[in-house]
């Protein structure tokens, strides 16, 4: 009984901790890492799983790597915290497979007896998205996404409340739990700079700001894309007084020099290599959006009914996510183009 | 008891319990929607995405199959944004299916051509992604042809319940396909499973439809028609008559009007087949042979067997299949009697099954060097070759024909169930036991569509242990079961369609579990109807062990079979 209420005691301050510094979870959507949390805790279950999430798919993100390069120890401390505040729970790092090779001898070793699996990904921008992750570690291969809700906190690995955060905002945990918070987050730049890295930086700061404190802010007109390198949005170089959404990159594109079409034809690429084909607007319409791309002409009334469609009847997240980059591409360097 | 709340579907409240989706709501109470990716026996797919429905406070479009009822959800069912969002996805359903609708299994009713005339969906708006996709043939049984495929997943779903799991996702360039599975140790058992589950015709029976009237005029040849117990319970369907009608002096009517002089029954080789069996029982009781003993009457899950437990080939029953030992009797017996060579006979067996096209060829089945039966037409193919030839099954007047090969026991009917087998093998078991007629002849323990059933039946102070499955993955339970219990089961039936025949692979689309019920009471009604209600009560029978199987070198060539280990021989087309 007594254990019970110590557990519920400490519990109950790392969530309020986690609550006062308003961290929001690192692995694109920025949802309150405390909410999560504390659902989490309110599912009664015999046994629940943790995962840090280190899938990172998306082009030019590069976060997660950072961290697990130079500091995995904050990394397993946050997972330890989480270990510590549910009970009977069981933790995986699900890592890509690049970054699995590299990084699970010594993340073993790190982990030592705690229950801890580094588990390598199977598939690719994908299988980050959390229920993927859940099937994947189940061995239901290929990994496809599940219906949501029951979301993974409630019902994830093998029927199990399955807590899912981002390597990074494990990382912020361990930071907070110390009080070594200092409300930053990592932005990953790349694109045409000479600067490329990861830097950690005030998440209040704004683009513009970050990009002079790290020395990228080009002299040459450009624009930017946020968030992700498929999934971002493009911003101008006079939108840059905004934060950085998503998974916190940045890429930098010479306007002049960047042909939008090529550009485009990068992201449906992308998509269509990485998604699953499970759903009839993401599997068709991403492929008719190619046509339209490489074809360099967009039929403007058939891109409209495929945005519709994607945007409003896509199973999971990543079709619904792929008009929004198009759709600032068009409007912001089509319109100038001579196409 | 699941906690009952209120939804209000196009604003009227309608009752509906936690853990329901909008769409079971929907369909109890008759609202249309339109889902083309749902089928009950399958878990929800939720790939279509035409479905659709708004839900007050929620964002966007939300497709029903796969939305949880909540306490007070408001729910339409129609609004500008979901007939955009679905004209939209139908005509991307429509840019990756060549259509080929004229031998197309759904030629008669096909769903997506009814929703496109509803939504006014132009089909040629994009140009066919599909377009020279290959043709996987599955053995003599089953064709796929994968530029139809439109990606619901529906087959490779049934493909794992079935307990099988040889359809699967490959990725191929920039898609994933459905792909018949290369590796060495699964193949298919061709139970056609997929073929009736898939929504849009992708998957068909070998010949199908081309090949319908192959025989029905070959110069100096009789050209003979037997017909399955199941099928006088099923074909009505495809001729807009009420699921589970029996149109058994119909359908001899309808074949006769092809200028087919001579039909048979195959129930009458089903009882044959009862008889042999249940012979072959009490040897193996009394013998300390292999025991249990597994029927063998379904092809599909004889090549189970024989492709994956070959250690368990002992174990089948060596007696025939009705159809093959109908085939047999028609092409010695009556050939004799009739005074034509059986080389000039032809018969055509119409089959719930595209298995069956697959049994014919084994070359175990064969008799005195020639196919005991030549051609399988399935249910489906027989209705069409009946529309081609304008024969209209509805209103033709029954042929009442009672020719001793047309007069089976009730229990050779009752062969088009799952648990026929064996209620009519115990019934002529007891009666060679006991010399008694069974007391209680309604088996009702194996009876019903169920997947798995189990009885204990008394004998002559013996008592039976038996089981009955439908579906390999309910024949891989009791298979388990056994290896833990060599002794748990005396006698065991499988098929390996759900339901068992009535549910086959050849049977008109669409299926599901009420009208397996009704297609299969309609059989056990027949049955009960009958004066002789077990194989050894049957005359024909009496009089063929009399005069024509009491030489054994005729009860063998005619009734009995081999088996032998396989080799993988389904492999994708490249
Ligand atoms: C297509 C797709 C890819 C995703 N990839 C990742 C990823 O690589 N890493 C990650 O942490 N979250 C990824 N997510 C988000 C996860 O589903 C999940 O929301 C996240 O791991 C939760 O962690 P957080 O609350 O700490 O942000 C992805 C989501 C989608 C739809
Ligand atoms: S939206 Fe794309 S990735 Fe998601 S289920 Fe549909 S096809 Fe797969
Ligand atoms: S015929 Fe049966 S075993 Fe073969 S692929 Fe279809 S469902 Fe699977
Ligand atoms: S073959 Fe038919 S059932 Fe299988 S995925 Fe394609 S459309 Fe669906
Ligand atoms: S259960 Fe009947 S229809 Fe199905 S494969 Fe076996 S014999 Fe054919
Ligand atoms: S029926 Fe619901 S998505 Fe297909």
């Amino acid at each position: 009984m007594q254990k019970n209420t110590r557990l519920a005691t400490r519990q109950e301050n790392i969530i309020a901790k986690l609550k006062q510094a308003d961290l929001r979870g690192r692995g694109g959507a920025n949802f309150p890492t405390h909410s999560k949390w504390q659902m989490f805790a309110d599912v009664d279950a015999d046994k629940k799983y943790i995962v840090a999430n280190g899938s990172e798919g998306e082009p030019n993100v590069l976060k997660d790597g950072y961290i697990l390069k130079n500091h995995p120890e904050v990394l397993v401390e946050g997972l330890k915290i989480a270990l510590e505040t549910f009970k009977s729970s069981e933790a995986f790092i699900f890592l890509r497979r690049d970054y699995f090779k590299k990084y699970k001898k010594k993340l073993e070793k790190l982990i030592g007896d705690l229950p801890i699996t580094v588990f390598r990904e199977h598939g690719g921008y994908l299988s980050g998205e959390e229920t993927v992750l859940c099937e994947e570690i189940e061995k239901n291969l290929p990994a496809r996404p599940r219906t949501k809700p029951p979301y993974p906190g409630q019902v994830g690995i093998n029927g199990l409340p399955t807590l899912i955060n981002n390597i990074e905002t494990f990382y912020y945990v361990a930071k907070i739990s110390k009080n070594e918070y200092k409300k930053t987050r990592l932005y990953s730049i790349t694109g045409k700079t000479f600067y490329k890295g990861v830097f950690e930086l005030p998440v209040a700061w704004s683009i513009k700001k970050i990009l002079t404190a790290t020395k990228a802010l080009p002299e040459f007109d450009y624009f930017v894309q946020v968030g992700g390198g498929a999934s971002g949005d493009i911003l101008l170089a006079s939108e840059t007084t905004q934060q950085v959404s998503g998974s916190g990159a940045i890429i930098i594109y010479d306007k002049e020099q960047t042909d939008p079409w090529v550009l485009m034809r990068t992201w449906i690429d992308f998509f269509m290599n990485e998604n699953c084909d499970k759903c009839t607007p993401c599997r068709e319409g991403s492929y008719r959006i190619l046509e339209m791309v490489r074809d360099r002409q967009f039929d403007k009334k058939v891109l409209d009914d495929l945005f519709f469609v994607l945007e409003n009847t896509s199973y999971c997240a990543l079709g619904k996510s792929i008009p929004l980059p198009f759709k600032s591409a068009i409007k912001k360097l089509l319109a100038h183009t001579r196409n | 008891m699941p906690k009952k709340i209120s939804i209000f579907i196009n604003n009227k409240k309608y009752s509906a319990e936690i853990g329901q989706s909008v769409l079971d709501i929907a369909k109890q109470n008759n609202i249309d929607i339109t889902t083309l990716c749902h089928h009950p026996d399958i878990k929800v797919q939720g790939s279509c995405r035409l479905c659709l429905v708004e839900i007050k406070g929620k964002k966007g479009l939300h497709t029903s199959c796969n939305t949880q009822v909540e306490d007070g959800m408001k729910i339409l069912t129609d609004s500008k944004n979901i007939s955009r969002a679905k004209q939209i996805n139908l005509e991307l359903i429509f840019s990756e299916h060549c259509e080929e609708c004229g031998d197309c299994i759904y030629s008669q009713d096909c769903t997506i051509k009814e929703f496109a005339k509803k939504y006014d969906v132009k089909i040629t708006k994009y140009e066919d992604r599909k377009k020279g996709y290959p043709v996987h043939k599955f053995g003599p049984a089953l064709e796929f042809d994968t530029s139809k495929c439109i990606d619901c997943g529906l087959c490779v779903d049934v493909c794992k319940k079935e307990g099988v799991d040889f359809l699967e996702y490959k990725k191929k360039g920039k898609f994933y396909e459905v792909c018949p599975s290369s590796k060495k140790d699964k193949d298919c058992i061709y139970c056609g499973q997929c073929l009736t589950h898939c929504p849009v015709g992708a998957f068909e029976g070998v010949g199908e439809f081309e090949d319908v009237d192959k025989y029905i005029d070959v110069k100096g040849k009789t050209v003979v028609f037997q017909f399955a117990p199941s099928i006088r319970s099923s074909i009505g369907e495809e001729f807009g008559m009420p699921v589970g009608t029996v149109v058994t002096g119909k359908l001899i009517a309808a074949i006769k009007a092809l200028g087919i002089e001579h039909v048979f029954d195959v129930c009458v080789g089903a009882d044959m087949t009862t008889m042999e069996e249940a012979t072959e029982l009490i040897e193996r009781l009394e013998d300390d042979k292999p025991l249990p003993m597994f029927t063998s009457c379904c092809p599909a899950w004889v090549k189970y067997l024989e492709f994956y437990r070959p250690d368990l080939i002992p174990n089948l029953t060596t007696v025939r299949s009705p159809q093959v030992i109908m085939g047999g009797i028609i092409k010695t017996y009556w050939a004799k009697q009739m005074n034509i060579k059986p080389k000039d006979i032809i018969v055509v067996g119409i089959m719930p099954c595209v298995a069956k096209k697959y049994e014919i060829e084994r070359k175990q089945n064969y008799l005195n060097g020639m196919k005991a039966v030549d051609q399988i037409l399935t249910t489906r193919e027989l209705a069409h070759l009946l529309r081609k030839k304008k024969i209209d099954l509805a209103s033709i007047k029954p042929d009442n024909a009672k020719s001793p090969l047309l007069k089976p026991s009730g229990a050779g009917v009752i062969y088009g169930s799952s648990g026929g087998v064996m209620e009519s093998a115990l019934r002529a078991a007891y009666k060679k036991m006991t010399g008694k007629r069974m007391p209680k002849l309604n088996l009702k323990e194996v009876r019903g569509i169920q997947g798995f059933k189990k009885a204990k039946i008394k004998i002559a102070g013996k008592t039976l242990k038996v089981g009955v499955v439908n579906g390999i993955a309910n024949a891989k339970k009791l298979l388990k079961e056994l290896e833990k219990d060599p002794k748990a089961y005396d006698y065991v039936e499988v098929m390996a369609c759900f339901g068992g025949c009535i549910g086959g692979g050849g049977q008109p689309v669409p299926i599901n579990d009420e009208i397996r019920q009704k297609r299969s009471a309609a059989l056990y009604n027949l049955d009960t109807k009958k004066v002789a209600r077990s194989a050894d009560e049957n005359p024909i029978i009496k009089k063929m062990y009399k005069d024509f199987f009491n030489d054994d070198k005729n009860r063998h060539s005619v009734c009995h079979t081999s088996f032998r280990k396989k080799k993988k021989e389904v492999f994708p087309k490249k």
